[in-house]
């Protein structure tokens, strides 16, 4: 699996590299309690799957990905989901790069938390700071869906937000997320200009 | 010997070779009735009680309440299902009885003392038990989860001994609260609201059991509307705890006899895990403006902190004790652990704390805060609880928000977790910051903790680091032992901390570890007995002897192998106690170390700590999302 995986980011142009010199991407992942917002880190950043517990505060994760000639250092806070800690999430996406709102398409209840979500974030954000990506997880149950791509699709349009569809336990999509995150040539170029004002 | 810690069959004959008093035996369902309860308040009481035998011992407020029909009562019961049965006439304090405070202290020698556990004592049973009679209805709820089975005694469950706790890990949510299995565990714990909404439960869905919490929630106010507090009910096999704590009621139900107070203090536990959580203010906040609000909702993916809790108590005497098992270390490496400690420090760090296999490494803690108060062992469970819980976690950096109950139950810390051995992840780095946004500047102590642990070398040392062998005291016939001192003299209010070796053989399985655990149980409830505490006792088990000893400077607990006699068992304990003296260095922090990080001393108050950093979690964020 990890031997696929490698492959795809090194043909998708993505590269894993140990240097700490990098530019430094702050990246959130926000949405409801068993979403699979740990699952998407803990891919992202290790490349694996495993059923984890519900996370406790917030986890901080970092991963360097080398992206065409620039080396992006991601920080990632992975939030807990749950209510008692929301009090506390806009510390972590203040200043983010990135949000990932994600919900689990198996459950509307999710989709529909995913929305207030992007209402709070849109008190936080100021707009062209933050990237906002809605992420539908799961997509390796189809058989349980109970939100469809349309719908998903037509919500992110509307809030001119970047969509995607993944599976963080195959890790169908991951690839496509992350370059969607770090190389969609307009926001590549949107990134970089804040990656410039935050040069580590 | 002792009934209590016999295996199941035993117990069983010992109940009913009991005298006449078992009575009933012709009527199974007997065996349920709720023989006694104990209210806190006033007046003890005893209700209508056809048993002739006196009862034993008298807590200063106990009422007993027998469960037959009766001449009705004073009391008049507003509402609330049971009713009928229950009765009370305040005359009768010396047919008061309680559990544990009947005392064979008169037993040094430990041979059989007599059944004199609540449980297997039915003074009242040898009156004629009706199903319809109010104490045996709740008991059968309690053990059924259901209200409509309340006609037919589900005898079987109750009388059958309790089967030990059974570690199936996956799914305690789905189990089926009807089921014969659920009735058989051997400690439930609930947490309901005041309004009876069900916030936990050990096992089975709260959900499965909001009739059954409803039940206990109308057994709470009931008594309360007589201006009195519900504290415990026992039956034959089955002690029910009842506590209350603000907007909360916890209830445990327990066929492990463990005495009440034992049973209280881990609910007390399991309540400060839930604060440590929300925070004793926001509890209390939220509740007085919704009565009916669904704690669950705040709490959803904390059950497993919550079942880990109690895995933990029932399997780690530390909580029994209420002190802190810190890992033997050589006094010069355990310095160099917190000098590399006390040099990585950051504004507003408070408590910098290390961990090895889930026992303490060393603790530096800043200067006005030890000033003030002391980290308290209870604080340190619970955290120690919350990094096993997130162990899932253990490649990232953790930053969370923490209330430690005792310190301050209105506020929160912001606690840093990280490993410092990854993959391993035996090493666990916890800093507690009251800055909320110090997330950066606090893991930057990491970094310098991590270098500070390579050039030193530090983890490996750390990774040859274990506990000991009863067999290094070098004491015949020692197996086991739990060693807590009073505080250390040269250091007072320190931590307080016990030291035990590991669990060897006849121990090393899970059960027979447990058996040990009830049997240190047992003596220290006899004890910590609230009527009839005792300093000293010698007592025969069937496979074992056991000492235990509390004197101004220590409580010692011992096991020896059964062939011991007294008088080498004592002689035992004097090389024991001149053992660990020699070792204590090696054994306990002697010298716990501070460091300061407050850039405002005045600040530094307990009081103006929690003050600076107190949020209000209701309005900011999380309701606004409901």
């Amino acid at each position: 699996m990890s031997e696929v995986r490698v492959r795809g980011r090194a043909e998708t142009g993505l590269k894993f590299h140990g240097e700490t010199r990098a530019l430094r991407v702050k990246m959130v992942l926000l949405g409801s309690s068993g979403v699979g917002k740990s699952s998407l880190a803990l891919r992202f950043s290790k490349d694996e799957f495993k059923a984890s517990a519900p996370t406790v505060g917030c986890a901080y994760l970092t991963q360097v990905v080398c992206l065409h000639d620039a080396t992006l250092r991601f920080e990632i806070w992975d939030t807990a989901g749950q209510e008692k800690y929301h009090s506390v999430t806009p510390l972590y996406y203040r200043g983010a790069h990135a949000a990932l709102v994600v919900y689990d398409i198996t459950k509307r209840e999710s989709f529909i938390r995913a929305q207030l979500w992007l209402k709070e974030l849109e008190k936080q954000y100021i707009p062209g700071e933050t990237e906002v990506v809605l992420v539908g997880n799961k997509m390796d149950l189809p058989d349980d869906r109970e939100v469809s791509l349309q719908e998903g699709r037509s919500l992110a349009e509307r809030g001119g937000l970047l969509f995607m569809e993944t599976s963080a336990k195959s890790g169908e999509q991951m690839n496509e997320l992350l370059l969607t995150i770090g190389s969609n040539p307009e926001h590549k170029i949107r990134i970089m200009q804040l990656l410039e004002r935050n040069r580590v | 010997m002792e009934e209590e810690h016999q295996d199941k069959e035993q117990s069983e004959t010992v109940r009913c070779s009991e005298p006449q008093s078992h009575c009933s035996l012709d009527e199974p369902d007997s065996l349920q009735v709720a023989n006694t309860i104990s209210l806190e308040n006033s007046s003890p009481v005893k209700l209508d009680c056809s048993t002739e035998k006196p009862c034993r011992s008298s807590s200063d407020t106990v009422k007993d309440i027998d469960s037959t029909n009766g001449p009705s009562e004073p009391e008049p019961e507003p509402e609330g299902p049971e009713g009928d049965g229950m009765s009370t006439r305040s005359s009768e304090l010396s047919e008061v009885r309680t559990g544990e405070e009947n005392g064979p202290s008169s037993q040094p020698q430990g041979t059989a003392y007599e059944e004199d556990q609540p449980e297997n004592v039915s003074d009242s049973a040898s009156t004629d038990n009706t199903l319809e009679d109010s104490s045996e209805f709740v008991v059968t709820v309690l053990a059924r989860g259901s209200l409509e089975d309340q006609g037919e005694g589900p005898s079987s469950a109750l009388s059958e001994a309790s089967s030990p706790v059974q570690a199936q890990a996956p799914s305690h949510r789905d189990e089926d609260v009807t089921a014969e299995s659920w009735r058989r565990h051997r400690k439930h714990v609930f947490v309901l609201s005041e309004a009876g909404k069900p916030i936990y439960s050990r096992y089975g869905n709260e959900e499965a059991l909001s009739s059954t919490m409803g039940v206990m929630m109308a057994l709470v106010s009931f008594v309360q509307s007589g201006d009195n507090t519900i504290r415990s009910i026992y039956s034959d096999e089955h002690t029910v705890v009842f506590m209350q704590q603000g907007p909360l009621v916890l209830v445990s139900v327990s066929c492990s006899r463990q005495s009440e107070q034992q049973l209280r203090s881990e609910l007390l536990y399991v309540y400060n895990q839930i604060v440590s959580m929300l925070t004793q203010a926001s509890i209390n906040r939220i509740f007085e403006r919704k009565k009916n609000y669904d704690l669950r909702r705040l709490l959803a993916g904390s059950e497993k902190i919550l079942d880990g809790l109690l895995n933990l108590v029932d399997s780690d005497p530390s909580f029994l004790l209420s002190a802190v098992h810190c890992l033997p270390l050589a006094s010069s490496l355990r310095d160099s652990l917190s000098q590399i400690l006390q040099k990585a420090i950051t504004p507003n760090l408070v408590f910098s704390i290390l961990i090895a296999k889930n026992q303490l490494l060393t603790i530096v803690q800043e200067k006005t805060v030890i000033e003030d108060t002391r980290l308290e062992p209870a604080d340190l469970h619970l955290l120690l609880n919350l990094i096993g819980a997130s162990s899932a976690f253990q490649a990232g950096e953790i930053w969370t928000p923490i209330c430690l109950p005792l310190f301050n139950p209105d506020c929160y810390f912001y606690a840093y977790i990280s490993y410092l051995d990854p993959p391993e992840c035996t090493v666990c780095l916890l800093l507690l910051s009251t800055d909320k946004e110090a997330f950066y500047a606090v893991a930057d102590c990491k970094r310098k903790i991590d270098e500070g642990m390579r050039t030193q070398n530090a983890l490996r040392s750390i990774a040859r680091a274990q506990s000991y062998s009863a067999s290094q005291v070098g004491v015949s016939d020692l197996r086991h032992f739990m060693y807590k001192p009073f505080d250390v003299p040269d250091n007072h209010r320190q931590l307080t901390q016990f030291t035990s070796p590991e669990m060897e053989a006849p121990y090393s399985s899970e059960e027979e570890r447990m058996r040990l655990l009830d049997l240190y149980r047992y003596m220290h409830s006899r004890i910590h007995s609230s009527s009839r505490p005792l300093k000293l006792i010698y007592h025969v088990a069937e496979r074992e002897t056991l000492l235990a000893w509390v004197t101004s400077k220590f409580e010692l607990y011992t096991c020896f192998s059964p062939l011991v006699t007294k008088a080498s068992a004592i002689n035992a304990i004097t090389k024991l106690l001149r053992w660990i003296k020699k070792e204590e260095d090696r054994l306990f922090i002697r010298n716990p170390p501070k460091y300061s990080t407050t850039p405002n001393p005045s600040k530094g108050s307990r009081g103006g700590k929690g003050g600076s950093d107190r949020q209000d979690t209701t309005d900011n964020g999380f309701l606004s999302l409901l």
